[in-house]
């Protein structure tokens, strides 16, 4: 274990990850500061899911550093549950558990977890689901919501845990089109009150308001990274320019 | 400034589709070949019923002993009242038949009540494994009540006794035998694996031998199991490794997507199986679990191999009484009559769960 300056949330060096013979993350550098957005977008199939499953060890990697908060990841068990703690993650199709009731899903954690006496947990959640907009539906369950509530739920039971990062795995990508605003409202503003993001998300008009660092990867590498202005009108990299002229053509 | 869209309003459907006679045409007489089949159905049906009828109610007795029955010619339901006594506790002490009566309406309470959905699943849960307690204190006798050799117990009790116990102890049996087979620990799962699948390669019968007769010899110096018990904790054997492969399919239905979400937010292990694996996993099972008690409370009727006098085992006995010879008919339609009203019960409660399942809990 290492301290590290105050300022940096994540930081990752030299990792290396296979699934199998596929080497699906490839010498992956990277420093998030506290309070910083990172958008990361690139070709399916180009690691940036398993870039970020990675930080909460949800995927295992095999070579290289992953430091957060001040803990590395290794196989100790400790290190994880204390960085799964702080390391909040919203996921593609929201994952709520469809046998408990919305409050019920925010409630569990921080009660099995984190050791909050049930009616204070329970309080907690009713505060975190009116700031996602959606308090009155606490008695319901998943399967009563419409996706981009669903999403909303989502997010509300990882900020229930207090975390100190949020990762977002295309938290858009499942939603009908009517939905993803309602959802990026409620990101735009976790990301206003300061919370270190890190999304990945092909919704291109959130990393231009909202992004301070844009990374695209593919093949696993991380291609090119720069602030939203530059990485939308100056990309260096021919592999960038064709992302992006396949994305924005329509 | 946009034009106004106004949704065109529903029409009723065409008259020939709904009502009685739609019905008619969609169900019994759509083409040839449906239409032949409801005729052939209609006169096999015109050829059965009568005679049954007639053999059921028409002829038969109510009231009255062998010889009305006899002259009568039909169903002789007048032996079915003088042995349901018999049928129902077997050579239970008469002074004591209350106490069978009374632990039959727990378990009457109680599966209406779980049924019907009047309890929270938990709460269901801890008074089905807490039911036997009583029951055998009811039946057995000590502290305070007559005690009665277990010898005595006999008939649909029995039955129910050996199904009910077997059920309420082989089904948490049966869940840490499928926790155990997907354990990290491969002492554990070898040896959840070894004995699921040694059980369920040998029949019933086999086990219910093996526990009368083998299962003394493992037993420390000085306990004694009366066959009863014996036989009891050989079917909850063999039914504990059915349920725990029935769980099992349940757990493998859980997607790992629960997983994840669950050690994203930081829950344990042993948190996640308890609170979002194993609930989900049992809700999806519940339909299966319930064809697996069904089959278990029918499978107690082998315990006649072993000498126990159970429901079927006493309708033969009675059949046997030299007061009332030539009315097995009888004895086994009653038999199946009561063994049938039992499973649909079970069944019915097991279609009831499928529906609440599919409703608003589903994802």
């Amino acid at each position: 274990m290492t301290t590290q300056p105050q300022d940096t949330v994540i930081s990752m060096q030299g990792v290396h990850k296979w699934f199998g013979d596929f080497h699906v993350l490839k010498n992956i550098d990277l420093e998030v500061k506290q309070g910083e957005r990172i958008v990361i977008c690139g070709p399916s199939g180009s690691g940036k899911s398993t870039l970020i499953r990675c930080i909460n060890r949800l995927e295992e990697h095999q070579r290289g550093r992953i430091v957060v908060n001040g803990t590395e990841l290794t196989s100790d068990t400790k290190n994880i549950e204390k960085t799964r703690r702080d390391v909040g993650m919203v996921f593609q199709h929201f994952n709520l558990f469809p046998h408990l009731t919305i409050l019920e899903n925010l409630a569990l954690a921080p009660i099995w977890v984190r050791k909050i006496p049930r009616k204070e947990a329970e309080a907690m959640a009713m505060t975190y689901l009116e700031r996602v907009d959606i308090a009155e539906q606490a008695g319901k369950y998943p399967g009563q919501l419409s996706g981009g509530q669903q999403q909303r739920v989502a997010i509300a039971r990882s900020l229930c845990m207090n975390p100190s990062v949020m990762l977002f795995d295309e938290p858009t990508s499942a939603l009908d089109p009517e939905m993803i605003k309602e959802v990026l409202d409620v990101m735009v503003e976790l990301a206003e009150e300061g919370m270190t993001m890190l999304c990945v998300t092909h919704e291109m008009g959130f990393a231009k308001s909202v992004a301070n660092r844009v990374i695209f990867m593919d093949f696993g590498e991380i291609v090119e990274q720069n602030d939203p202005h530059n990485f939308f009108n100056n990309p260096k990299m021919d592999r960038t320019q064709l992302f992006l002229s396949q994305i924005l053509s329509h | 400034m946009a034009e106004v869209f106004v949704a065109a309003p529903d029409l009723p459907p065409p008259p020939s589709t709904v009502g009685v006679i739609g019905w008619l045409r969609e169900n019994l007489f759509k083409g040839w070949f449906n239409s032949t089949l409801t005729v052939l159905a209609v006169a096999f049906l015109a050829y059965a019923v009568p005679p049954l009828v007639s053999w059921f109610l028409i002829d038969a007795t109510f009231i009255g002993d062998a010889e009305t029955c006899r002259a009568a010619g039909g169903a002789c339901w007048s032996f079915i009242g003088a042995e349901f006594k018999l049928f129902m506790v077997g050579t239970y002490p008469n002074e004591a038949t209350w106490r069978a009566l009374l632990s039959g309406v727990m378990l009457v309470v109680l599966f209406v009540a779980t049924a019907r959905h009047m309890m929270s699943p938990l709460v269901a849960a801890i008074l089905w494994l807490l039911l036997p307690i009583p029951v055998y204190w009811l039946l057995g006798g000590g502290f305070g009540l007559e005690p009665v050799e277990p010898s005595r117990w006999g008939g649909l009790m029995l039955t129910l006794l050996l199904a009910v116990i077997g059920v309420v102890v082989s089904v948490p049996l049966g869940v840490l035998l499928a926790l155990g087979r997907r354990s990290r620990f491969i002492a554990i799962k070898s040896l959840s694996i070894g004995i699921i699948e040694l059980v369920r390669g040998v029949p019933m019968i086999t086990i219910l031998f093996m526990a009368t007769i083998m299962l003394p010899f493992f037993l420390p110096e000085g306990v004694e199991l009366g066959v009863l018990h014996r036989v009891q904790i050989g079917i909850i054997i063999f039914s504990s490794a059915y349920m725990a492969e029935v769980v099992r399919g349940g757990l493998q239905g859980v997607d790992k997507s629960q997983h994840e979400a669950a050690a994203a937010l930081g829950l344990r292990g042993w948190h996640t199986t308890v609170f979002i694996v194993l609930p989900q996993a049992l809700r999806d099972v519940l339909p299966p679990l319930i064809g697996r008690c069904i089959a278990l409370l029918k499978d107690t009727s082998l315990v006649i191999i072993v000498g126990l006098l159970d429901f079927l085992g006493i309708a033969k006995a009675a059949s046997q009484d030299p007061a009332w010879l030539g009315f097995d008919a009888e004895a086994f339609v009653f038999c199946a009559a009561i063994y049938w009203t039992l499973c649909f019960s079970l069944s019915r409660y097991g279609r009831s769960l499928e529906r609440r399942g599919h409703g608003a809990f589903r994802d």
